[in-house]
């Protein structure tokens, strides 16, 4: 019993760092847009089969492949937002753009069934099948190397994305908007950069968490959905736009559903949304959300 | 001209009953009435989505979580008392209020929250549900529930289910009227334009909100059970569909978001079309295409909805109409009245159409309808 907790946590903190990196994205997107980008799920899906496509006909190594996935998926962000968050106008801005990614989430579901079909993949490397041993004794556990590797590279991204923010000209100019828009334009930030660039990097960050993800999960196209879900549960439980919450409660959550899976796999999600649901009754803004200053 | 458009309501509410009630004679074909049948559950379902979500302005992508469960209830008890025929119609309001009683803590925790965090909280709970009808024991798991079937003449099986389903719209739509005219469904609009505010008038938000979350999870309770009904069998991604909620927001926003008859317009375009397209599309993957497609479409370039657009048309066609006509002698009296048409069409809100309702005479407040 106490070995299979101590593995469960391992795992949980371990493979919550990756989730962490992923609703980092969707919560920096949420913080300056203001748009809750469902899309975020299958996009790290899509993110998956690039990494699957460049290892498996390519042979090219899954983490020198981030080289390409990491500014395509970043392209691919910009170009959402300039063609489908953009033109969204009017009193019902914010609803419209949640469901406008919700769209963009269905015709990328139906575009990764046409091209990959409904068979689950899972990508391979030499990290993913051998382990180091953690616990010794009668029944040795190997962990695979790549949670390990998977736990540093998100949190080499989410340091990047904190210098980014906190460091840097273009990250003082996120915060800013992200504080009080109108405000931000006032004093020359262009917004509309802003925005699209946000949207980039939020975007961008899923190539390294499909990557990931794919590795330690067979996945398909439907995959997008049990993904977004959790997300959303992380980000929402986090506080909205709250990105030191996203990390805790991404590794908070994780570990939790890792460790109800020794007793009950099937009532292991089950609990991720009733500790989500319990929470919201305590504390309607999440566990770090900030109170509600902008007006709706 | 303004004879015209004050019959032309009444005369196509009438028209639209009367072919609604001779549908399924002129048309008897089992797969015309089918469509017809899960067209008309739809505009039940996206007017009581409405009913909540278009007058309070709170998006919910979880009423699936009640059309389940108002599926699930009536089908199990069909199954376990092997009722089938007309008894089981007398299961419905059971559908309804399993629906409502769970809406109740739902709305509870989630109308806390803001109306962002309340999107993703019904998303949240809807996939609770889902789970739970895979792997609770008396859901039957993977394989569903599935109702006897009645023995009733292949060749009319259709109709008492059409003749349910047009009963269980028209109420639907005349509760949504009611609701949309009395004085707590401006508190709902009211709601909607802004809540502080709302508020600060005396509006008991969390009150109202939440009654019209229950009321529009009973409806939606009523209809998931009418469709397990005709249907024969529920399945946990069947009732419990993510796609069935983005479906219902469609409709809604495609007719019209929070307007009496726009939402029954979009339930009678998308259903049909939708049909046809799962109908060429087998595979489903591209269906899914064109739907995400079509919905981005709607969003992009339709964001305010046909009817609303439509009636914006209207009325500027119908404020030069009367320029022209009344260019000369007499003309004073025109213009108050085309700003005042000009304006209300822009604006679907309460309190700026409650402003105007008094000058342009019209005896209803409520903009758009």
């Amino acid at each position: 019993m106490g070995r299979q907790l101590y593995e469960a946590i391992i795992d949980g903190i371990l493979g919550g760092g990756v989730y962490a990196l992923m609703a980092v994205g969707l919560t920096l997107i949420f913080g300056v847009l203001d748009i809750i980008n469902i899309a975020q799920g299958i996009l790290v899906v899509l993110a998956a089969y690039l990494s699957y496509v460049l290892s498996v006909h390519l042979h090219i190594d899954l983490f020198v492949g981030l080289l390409v996935t990491v500014p395509a998926m970043f392209l691919i962000g910009v170009t959402i937002q300039l063609l489908f968050m953009r033109p969204l106008r009017g009193r019902e801005r914010v609803s419209m753009s949640l469901l406008a990614s919700y769209a963009v989430a269905i015709i990328l579901e139906g575009v990764l069934y046409t091209v990959f079909g409904p068979n689950t993949v899972q990508l391979n490397a030499w990290y993913v099948t051998k382990g180091v041993k953690i616990l010794g004794g009668a029944e040795p556990y190997y962990l695979p190397y790549i949670y390990v590797f998977g736990f540093g590279l998100a949190i080499v991204l989410v340091a990047v994305i904190y210098y980014m923010l906190y460091r840097t000209k273009f990250g003082r100019s996120i915060r800013a908007t992200m504080q009080d828009q109108t405000a931000a334009r006032l004093i020359g930030i262009d917004v509309n950069r802003v925005a699209a660039l946000t949207f980039g990097v939020g975007v961008a960050v899923t190539a390294a968490g499909g990557m990931v993800f794919g590795s330690l999960n067979a996945f398909n196209a439907n995959s997008g959905y049990d993904l977004i879900s959790r997300l959303l549960a992380i980000i929402v439980l986090g506080g909205l736009g709250s990105i030191g919450g996203a990390l805790g409660a991404a590794v908070f959550m994780i570990t939790v559903e890792s460790v109800v899976d020794i007793w009950s796999p099937q009532y292991a999600v089950v609990v991720f949304y009733a500790a989500l649901v319990l929470v919201l009754t305590i504390k309607p803004t999440g566990l770090f959300g900030k109170r509600e200053a902008r007006a709706q | 001209m303004s004879v015209l458009l004050r019959w032309a309501r009444p005369g196509l509410i009438v028209a639209l009953l009367a072919f609604g009630a001779v549908f399924p004679l002129v048309y008897t074909n089992p797969l015309t009435t089918t469509y017809a049948i899960d067209t008309l559950i739809f505009v039940g379902w996206v007017v009581a989505w409405n009913m909540f979500s278009g007058y309070s302005g709170y998006i919910s992508l979880g009423h699936a979580v009640f059309f389940g469960s108002g599926a699930y209830t009536v089908g199990l008890l069909a199954l376990h008392h092997n009722l089938k025929g007309g008894v089981t119609f007398a299961l419905l309001p059971l559908g309804g209020l399993v629906g409502a009683a769970i809406a109740v803590p739902f709305g509870l925790v989630a109308l806390r929250v803001r109306r962002h965090t309340f999107v993703v909280i019904t998303i949240a709970v809807f996939f609770i549900f889902q789970l739970l009808a895979y792997n609770l024991a008396f859901t039957g798991g993977n394989g569903g529930v599935s109702t006897p079937f009645a023995t009733w003449n292949p060749a009319t099986y259709n109709n008492p289910y059409y003749y349910a389903a047009f009963l269980v719209a028209v109420g639907t739509i005349l509760l949504s009227w009611l609701v949309r005219g009395s004085r707590f469904g401006l508190q709902l609009l009211a709601i909607r334009d802004d809540e502080d505010r709302a508020r600060g008038l005396g509006v008991r938000a969390m009150r109202v909100k939440l009654t019209a979350f229950v009321l529009s999870a009973f409806v939606t309770g009523f209809v998931g059970g009418l469709w397990v009904l005709f249907i024969g069998q529920a399945l946990p991604n069947s009732v419990f569909n993510p796609n069935y909620d983005l479906t219902v927001a469609l409709m809604g926003f495609l007719g019209g978001f929070g307007t009496l008859w726009g939402p029954v317009l979009g339930g009678l375009i998308v259903e049909p079309v939708q049909q046809q397209i799962t109908l060429h599309y087998t595979n489903g993957y591209t269906g899914l295409i064109v739907f995400g497609i079509l919905f981005l479409l709607v969003i992009l370039f339709l964001p305010r909805g046909l009817l609303p657009t439509g009636k914006e048309w209207l009325t500027r066609l119908q404020a030069r109409w009367e320029r022209r006509g009344q260019a000369a002698p007499g003309g004073g009296m025109a213009v108050p009245g085309t700003a005042v048409a000009a304006g209300g069409g822009d604006s679907t809100g309460s309190v700026a159409a409650a402003g105007t309702a008094e000058r342009s005479g019209t005896p209803r407040a409520g903009g758009a309808r």
